[in-house]
């Protein structure tokens, strides 16, 4: 699902990251530790199309996103990679419907209500579906940026420290949760952080170290 | 869900920012629009009274009032003339025509002309009922005295002495109504139209001949008490007001009985006949050719005991006066709109800053550069654009609103429920003042660097 080759990124002086190769299969979830300034946003946001490397190629699916156009990228991310940050950053001037319609419709997907209403079932937040986001809890809040990380059905789920913020309950329920939708949805799984916590809950890691 | 209704939402997210942009905006465009209205309304009915007029000549004294009592009847007159005088001015070859007018009396605060059937066919009037007076005390009455006053064919009125409401009144010469005409959104809505001689004749039976300027100036003295008393009213009046014994005899006018029927000298057209001492209050003038305009005023100004007066030159004198305070208020309405530009600018741009993130998640989402760079210019653009609407409605009402509380804006045909075309390049400049202001934060969003805004985070 996710091939790279090559990638190098940084300047001759100084790289942030070389990875001469990398493969992460459907169903397959990658974990990338290190502390903070190694690299893993930097390498998170090479793999959703947001920033390109110097060099080398990313696939996701049979495309390499870097030589898509600047516009065919965006609308690739939108439809195929589902991005989760460490603070849930939601559109607060919108409710939750809203926030799931607008990634629909952003994505140039057609907007469905029904969707909708499915992914929030889904993550039990139904309830919360005509509220506005400013009235929801943290964790509430952490759920609803899942369920529009899955609202297009991503092929590629990406998460940056989704658990930085939250207490250990919380933290493992978010990764068990995420787990379970990237199994459901059969889509590649891929999770930066430099949580211990959550570490021994994936197999394939990716060691970055600040060279 | 799509770009105009989340422009919408973030603004409805901030309620009392985007009031204020808006008051700001349609406060500016109100003005505006307000002062377009009035100075469009009045111009076009200014121009469209004089129309036909080269000159007019009167007796001695301000040009400007001359013009205002005798073409747009809303001041005093100055004088009258002597009939023989304009009569034989009239002689000249430079005149092609010169319609006599005899003002003076009034009735409920409408005037009565005494004039012939060109002053009807200068602005161009039409009949709605009844036909054009003949006959002495016959008379027509415009379409807004109709109105107001309920009159119908066949009715009969006395009219008063002076030219507003409770002067004294004739009572022993009644006018009666023969004729109606159609609303023509001239002076002549307001106005009595009847035959020089009956204006004569009115003030004639009491066998007293007041100058009009003395009654201008005694008419607050008086008991209003029209209603009653009448038979003594004439003679205490004559006494009450130091007029020197009447200077006039008239045999021809005087004393004819009302409903005795007499043809009037000069009805359609030209002068009406009259003795050595008839006075008429203006006639006006119209050249055979452009050099009337050169040698008349001058002639008749140095030559006679009479004044001449351009309209066209007065109205654009007048116009000049009010011109710089309507200059001075239209510049401080741009001002207000150039400040709620400002504003909108300002408070977008403190606004993006708070969402780069917003931005940058939405572009995480498959937004391209140019939809978020729309979805900031919609933003701009909806709030100047409910901010003209607000103002077109405020300067509209405002409009009718003043034009309500001035009672003669009805005579003058002032309202707030028309729309003229320059209003739309005032909107078209709300819509361009949104463009601009939103223009920066636009570009703004435009260059947003996603990886780095969330990585900042």
């Amino acid at each position: 699902m996710i091939q790279i080759e090559g990638l190098q990124f940084g300047y001759s002086d100084h790289k942030i990251l070389s990875i001469p190769q990398l493969e992460v299969k459907d169903d397959e979830h990658l974990m990338i530790l290190g502390k903070s300034g190694s690299g893993k946003t930097t390498m998170l946001h090479i793999l959703g199309g947001l920033l390109a490397p110097t060099e080398g190629k990313v696939v996701i699916g049979q495309a390499n996103i870097y030589h898509l156009s600047s516009v065919q990228r965006d609308q690739f991310r939108g439809q195929n990679i589902g991005l989760i940050f460490q603070k849930p950053h939601l559109i607060s001037a919108l409710s939750v419907e809203d926030n799931l319609l607008l990634a629909q419709y952003l994505s140039g997907a057609t907007q469905d209500k029904a969707r909708v209403r499915e992914v929030l079932e889904e993550l039990d937040l139904l309830p919360k579906l005509k509220k506005k986001v400013k009235a929801l809890s943290q964790g509430e809040q952490q759920r609803v940026t899942v369920a529009r990380a899955l609202i297009n059905r991503p092929r590629v789920i990406l998460a940056d420290e989704p658990t930085a913020s939250l207490d250990d309950d919380n933290a493992l329920r978010v990764i068990s949760l995420l787990k379970e939708k990237a199994a459901a949805y059969q889509a590649a799984l891929v999770i930066a952080t430099h949580d211990q916590r959550v570490k021994k809950e994936f197999d394939v890691q990716l060691n970055l170290t600040s060279t | 869900m799509n770009l105009f209704s989340l422009s919408w939402n973030y603004i409805k997210s901030k309620p009392l920012n985007t009031a204020l942009n808006i008051l700001l905006m349609s406060l500016g465009i109100a003005i505006i629009l307000v002062l377009i209205l009035l100075n469009t309304q009045l111009q076009e009915n200014l121009d469209k009274n004089k129309r036909g007029i080269d000159l007019v000549v009167g007796a001695k004294g301000s040009p400007l009032q001359l013009i205002l009592a005798n073409v747009y009847h809303i001041d005093f007159p100055t004088g009258n003339i002597k009939l023989s005088e304009a009569k034989s001015l009239t002689r000249n070859r430079l005149i092609e025509s010169a319609i006599p007018l005899a003002l003076g009396d009034n009735y409920k605060g409408f005037r009565i002309v005494g004039t012939n059937h060109d002053y009807f066919k200068l602005y161009n009037g039409q009949m709605a009922e009844g036909e054009l007076w003949k006959y002495n005390l016959e008379s027509v009455i415009g379409a807004n005295v109709a109105e107001q006053l309920g009159i119908k064919i066949g009715d009969v009125f006395f009219g008063s002495h002076g030219m507003s409401v409770a002067d004294m009144a004739h009572e022993e010469q009644e006018y009666q109504v023969v004729g109606i005409m159609e609303p023509s959104g001239s002076v002549l809505d307001n106005l009595i139209l009847t035959n020089v001689e009956s204006v004569w004749a009115v003030h004639d039976h009491g066998e007293d001949e007041h100058d009009e300027d003395d009654h201008i100036e005694n008419h607050e003295e008086h008991d209003h008490d029209d209603d009653h008393e009448h038979e003594h009213d004439h003679e205490e009046h004559g006494h009450e007001h130091d007029h020197e014994e009447h200077d006039h005899e008239h045999a021809d006018h005087a004393g004819h009985e009302h409903n005795q029927k007499d043809l009037g000298s000069a009805y359609e057209t030209g002068l009406p006949e009259g003795g050595e001492e008839d006075e008429i209050t203006s006639m006006l003038l119209r050249f055979r050719s452009p050099m009337g305009a050169v040698t008349l005023p001058r002639q008749i100004n140095s030559n006679t005991n009479m004044q001449a007066a351009s309209p066209a030159f007065e109205t654009q004198r007048l116009f000049s006066l009010l011109g710089i305070g309507v200059d001075m208020l239209k510049a401080f309405a741009y001002i207000i709109i150039a400040i709620s530009g400002l504003s909108i600018f300002i408070s977008l741009y403190n606004a993006l800053k708070d969402r780069k993130y917003d931005l940058a998640i939405m572009r995480s989402l498959g937004a391209s550069r140019t939809k978020l760079f729309f979805h900031v210019i919609i933003e701009g653009t909806i709030i100047t654009v409910i901010g003209g609407f607000f103002g077109l409605l405020m300067g509209h009402v405002l409009m009718e609103v003043l034009a309500g509380l001035y009672e003669k804006s009805d005579e003058i045909g002032i309202t707030g429920l028309i729309f003229i075309k320059e209003e739309t390049y005032v909107l078209l400049l709300a819509v361009a003042v949104g463009l601009i202001a939103s223009l920066l934060p636009a570009v703004d969003a435009y260059k947003t660097d996603i990886s780095k805004v969330l990585a900042d985070d």
